[in-house]
């Protein structure tokens, strides 16, 4: 059992830079070949400040610290049990190579369905960039199962 | 391409599908390394089947990805205000997605028109992996 008492946790924010290197290898390896998303040039005459980041790359920036598991062995999870349920994004204002964004996460819920066969995670983050400007909002539920 | 227009666009309109590769251990490999997803049930055979699983299986992100991709192909991704999936079922080796959209509905909110669409993610046995929405302003 995932112990209640941690709905409602709050993480410290963090910052995390994003890279061009790392958009142009993302969109190489999901197949994307609109230039806007590889090539700077064609992303401004679209209208973007640089390379946008395309929509579910924020999940791969809120993970780039040293250690993106940390929190969920916090939590008591082992990493075989752990499962990816539902992510969800919504976007305020453009995100493009450059930027600082700021992540700041708490978790929000935590139940569970099968007599506790599945324990369910809820963890929701606040996605702001260098100007403080609140950007995107992330939310991830993720789910503990047990193994046979 | 023709730009999308809010009036143009009606209730049940289909979205251009978006056929993958069959998912092959190489793209999970790259996909781990691009996505900063280092989870090993995803890249590593030995690892999965100690976790009950008969093999490595795509990272649920990967279709989610995919389904971005579908989108932005429909729309200029500055458009994309919501995007949202529940991964149903694992994505295996060999498995060759098929994205698709349907608008479902249309509103004007906030002073922005909307178009919300409903997206999924199946096999190539119909067997659905993810399903979804997203809300697009036009």
């Amino acid at each position: 059992m995932i112990d209640r008492k941690h709905v409602g946790r709050v993480f410290p924010p963090y910052k995390v830079a994003v890279e061009k290197g790392r958009l142009r290898f993302f969109a190489k390896v999901i197949g994307e070949t609109n230039p806007v998303y590889s090539d700077e040039a064609a992303a401004k005459a679209a209208g973007y400040r640089s390379l946008p980041v395309p929509p579910t790359f924020l999940f791969s920036l809120e993970m780039d610290v040293a250690d993106p598991l940390a929190w969920i062995r916090e939590l008591g999870i082992a990493l075989p049990h752990l499962l990816h349920g539902e992510q969800s994004f919504t976007y305020h204002a453009p995100v493009c190579a450059g930027d600082v964004l700021s992540f700041a996460a708490k978790i929000a819920d935590i139940y569970e369905k099968r007599n506790s066969a599945l324990e369910f995670v809820v963890r929701q983050t606040r996605v702001s960039n260098q100007d403080g400007e609140h950007v995107a909002d992330l939310r991830s539920v993720i789910i503990s199962r047990a193994i046979a | 391409m023709r730009k999308l227009d809010y009036a143009n666009v009606a209730i049940g309109q289909m979205l251009p599908e978006l056929k993958l590769s069959p998912i092959s251990r190489t793209t999970l490999a790259l996909f781990a390394g691009a996505s900063g997803d280092h989870n090993p049930i995803h890249i590593d055979s030995d690892f999965a089947r100690q976790a009950g699983m008969p093999d490595v299986f795509a990272h649920g992100m990967l279709s989610m990805a995919y389904l971005g991709r579908m989108l932005t192909d429909w729309v200029p991704q500055q458009c994309l205000r919501e995007f949202n999936s529940r991964f149903s079922a694992l994505a295996h080796l060999g498995n060759v997605l098929i994205c698709s959209g349907k608008v479902v509905a249309k509103y004007e909110e906030g002073g922005e028109k909307l178009v919300k669409v409903e997206i999924q993610s199946t096999d190539q046995f119909g067997e659905v992996k993810v399903l979804g929405e997203a809300l697009v302003a036009l």
